[in-house]
């Protein structure tokens, strides 16, 4: 696990173009503290164990997974808010992963985050004005210059440059959202992580503020980590999607392919659990409703952490943690029987780079597979297996 | 075959006095609910979807509440109705599942014993009894080891647990109307669909009337019978399921059907949205309070079209819209060509 603190010079093969943000084995492990006088660390939260990922400039990286999953946390990482326990990040090349504040300097520029609650991420008492001028002071910029820019950021995110003078509270949730996006656009950046940007918004707006975000993109060159909560909002704007549970990387894949062809159980279950808006399609659907709830982080599960939910589990999915394994076309999953593959494609894949140092040498194996690899409905049994997971869901 | 009528709505009104003028939350909506039915209100955020449900049940009285119109309960009205025959209605005639359950219960006290102190509120029953018909709840709404959960408090239990005490407690005196204001919006997805079945078994199998609040289409299409649409505190469209989804007739409606994402179909290269925003509640437009963001609105939208049937003079759908039926299909097969949706096939 240290042989990474030697590897920041070395620029990995896989691609060509040298990528804009790589995270390479990071792990954040929050410490649960506990005692009156001395502070005895008695466990640690799994947010985010091992996950590795990398983009390409100009590209977009959606992140998708339920609450407690750890995109948020590795979102947080990713702008270094937080310091991973282990791991490497690097960005443009350059090592930030446990760099101070005035080394990171140069870097905050070129990272901004948006987040997602429009109305807390706003200091209520401050100006519009002064809300998206303050990062331009911050790096420099003086006097009724700062006014201009501030007044050409406002079009741009399609306000009113005239409301410059206004207080937050005076603007809907999605022109919220927009001055948020304003503010990080700001400083010029070169990638923009986006913390669920649109959850909190109306679905007619959210559609305007992912187009917003599409138009920027095409005009500026940005690239973006944009976190979700489910698969339907990210389709529209990722070029490749990772999908998280427990703190693990499940799946990674060309967005188009994810959703034609999704290879871990919990990606397919997640997408069944999106209904379709219309009635006739719904009802002819056949879906299966994912049991239980995730487990805790604390003491994740062996093996692989969905087994606990997941509909296919066998004997050696409880035993060993599957590796990530690559499929044509640059589709990484990490799953002991994944699905709608055939046996020739799984013969074919190979071992990832990605995949977690903990993870087992076992390769899934054709026989596995042995559904047909044809359609996604309908595939898997229907089973009803018992409500919950042996935990009840319990919470601590 | 007529099913027994539960409530009725008609012109209901609300607004709230403020200091920056006066709210119409509500502006005249109306709709009915029989028994065994579901019936979705679908609409943005101040649209007036809460605050209906919420007055059914007499929890948006205030100082500065006004009223008019009615809602009848089995045909006694309910907005005129004294506090303590609201007392008697909450709980044991409509009950409600709210959309944070962490705000809804009581932090302090155990989920069971809230359970049971509703129950033997309205009922002359035993503790011991209560307690045991709030086992079975637990468990009918898929609580595990529920005799154990029932001593556990709110904070111990996960998010989608804890709306299933909700819907326990909901359902533990048997109302015959069930609101659910957004009970899933909180939730993960898988969470989500594992409510939903939950719900849409309890509707089949206890026969009460079930007005679902929500914002997500895709949620209605699985489980409404009828729709109700709300924009801007008014009812712009209801019909059946099928209707609203095959044969729209509101603009609006085909705005809100246009934006939701659907994962069966190849994405649209841009998603269709709907220009501008929702008007304020304190200075809303005259005529059609869609008219400013409505692609099609001409002079007549000056007037506030009423709330008619347009289509086959069928009374169960009606909308609130001055376009000719035809003319408007016709420009619905555009609208949705131009943003790459298939044509919006008419109901047989």
């Amino acid at each position: 696990m240290s042989t990474d603190t030697t590897a920041a010079e070395a620029q990995p093969p896989t691609t060509a173009k040298a990528p804009l943000l790589e995270a390479e084995h990071v792990k954040l492990y929050f410490p649960i503290k506990q005692g009156v006088l001395i502070d005895r660390t008695v466990g640690h939260v799994h947010a985010v164990d091992d996950v590795s990922l990398s983009l390409n400039e100009g590209e977009t990286m959606g992140v998708v997974g339920e609450s407690g999953c750890g995109k948020s946390t590795l979102a947080r990482c990713f702008v270094r808010l937080l310091e991973p326990t282990d791991g490497a990040l690097r960005y443009r090349g350059k090592d930030i992963t446990h760099l101070n504040r005035r080394a990171l300097d140069p870097m905050r520029r070129e990272v901004q985050l948006v987040f997602q609650d429009p109305v807390s991420s706003l200091n209520p008492r401050k100006r519009v004005g002064q809300i998206i001028g303050t990062p331009l002071r911050l790096h420099g910029m003086e006097g009724r210059k700062v006014e201009e820019r501030v007044r050409d950021l406002l079009g741009r995110v399609g306000l009113n440059p005239e409301h410059i003078n206004r207080f937050p509270h005076e603007f809907s949730g999605g022109q919220r959202q927009r001055i948020g996006i304003a503010r990080a656009l700001a400083v010029d950046p070169q990638l923009i992580v986006l913390d669920e940007p649109v959850s909190a918004l109306d679905v007619s707006i959210q559609a305007q503020v992912v187009n917003l975000l599409d138009d920027l993109q095409d005009d500026l060159g940005l690239s973006y980590v944009f976190i979700a909560h489910d698969l339907s909002v990210v389709r529209h704007v990722s070029d490749q999607i990772a999908v998280m549970y427990l703190g693990k990387l499940m799946e990674l894949s060309p967005a188009r392919e994810l959703y034609t062809k999704p290879m871990h159980p919990y990606t397919e279950a997640l997408l069944e659990a999106i209904p379709i808006p219309d009635p006739e399609e719904n009802s002819r659907r056949e879906r299966n409703v994912l049991s239980g709830e995730p487990p805790n982080p604390i003491n994740p599960p062996s093996g692989c952490r969905f087994h606990t939910r997941c509909p296919h589990a066998t004997e050696v999915c409880r035993a060993v943690e599957p590796p990530l394994a690559e499929y044509a076309g640059g589709h990484v999953t990490a799953c002991h029987h994944p699905l709608n593959v055939s046996a020739e494609e799984i013969k074919a894949a190979t071992r990832s780079p990605l995949s977690p140092i903990s993870s087992g040498d076992e390769m899934p194996s054709a026989n596995g597979a042995s559904s047909a690899p044809a359609a996604r409905s309908g595939e898997t049994e229907p089973t009803t297996p018992a409500r919950e997971a042996d935990d009840g869901g319990q919470r601590v | 075959m007529a099913a027994e009528r539960l409530l009725e709505v008609d012109e209901l009104q609300v607004s709230f006095v403020t200091e920056d003028g006066v709210v119409k939350a509500v502006d005249g909506v109306s709709f009915t609910l029989d028994r065994g039915e579901v019936v979705a209100i679908v609409g943005e955020s101040g649209s007036g979807k809460s605050v209906t449900a919420m007055t059914l049940m007499g929890l948006t009285r205030g100082p500065n509440a006004r009223f008019a119109g009615s809602a009848k309960l089995k045909g006694e009205e309910l907005v005129t109705a004294s506090e303590d025959k609201l007392q008697k209605v909450r709980g044991e005639e409509i009950a409600m599942i709210f959309q944070d359950p962490i705000s809804s219960l009581s932090p302090v006290h155990r989920i069971g014993d809230q359970i049971v102190e509703q129950i033997r509120t309205h009922e002359k029953i035993s503790k011991a009894a209560a307690l045991d018909r709030t086992v079975q709840l637990m468990e009918r709404v898929g609580i595990p080891r529920a005799a154990e959960r029932a001593r556990a408090y709110p904070h111990e239990f996960s998010g989608g647990m804890r709306q299933r005490a909700m819907i326990a407690m909901a359902l533990s005196l048997s109302p015959s109307v069930l609101i659910a204001d957004e009970p899933t919006t909180a939730l993960d997805v898988t969470i989500q669909a594992q409510i939903l079945e939950e719900m849409r078994q309890l509707s089949r199998e206890s026969d009460s009337g079930v007005i679902f609040v929500t914002h997500d289409l895709g949620v209605v299409a699985d489980i409404a019978d009828r729709i109700v649409v709300m924009y801007s505190g008014r009812v712009v469209e209801q019909g059946t399921l099928n209707e609203i989804f095959y044969d729209p007739q509101h603009p609006y409606t085909w705005g809100l059907l246009g934006s939701v994402t659907r994962m069966d179909r190849e994405p649209p290269h841009r998603l269709p949205a709907i220009p501008g925003q929702p008007p304020s509640l304190v200075n809303a437009p005259t005529g059609c309070h869609f008219r400013p963001r409505c692609p099609h609105a001409f002079d007549k939208c000056g007037e506030v079209p009423p709330l008619e049937s347009h289509v086959n003079d069928d009374p169960s759908h009606l909308d609130r819209c001055w376009l000719d039926v035809d003319d408007k299909r016709k420009r619905r097969e555009v609208e949705d060509g131009r943003i790459g949706l298939g044509t919006g096939s008419v109901a047989a």
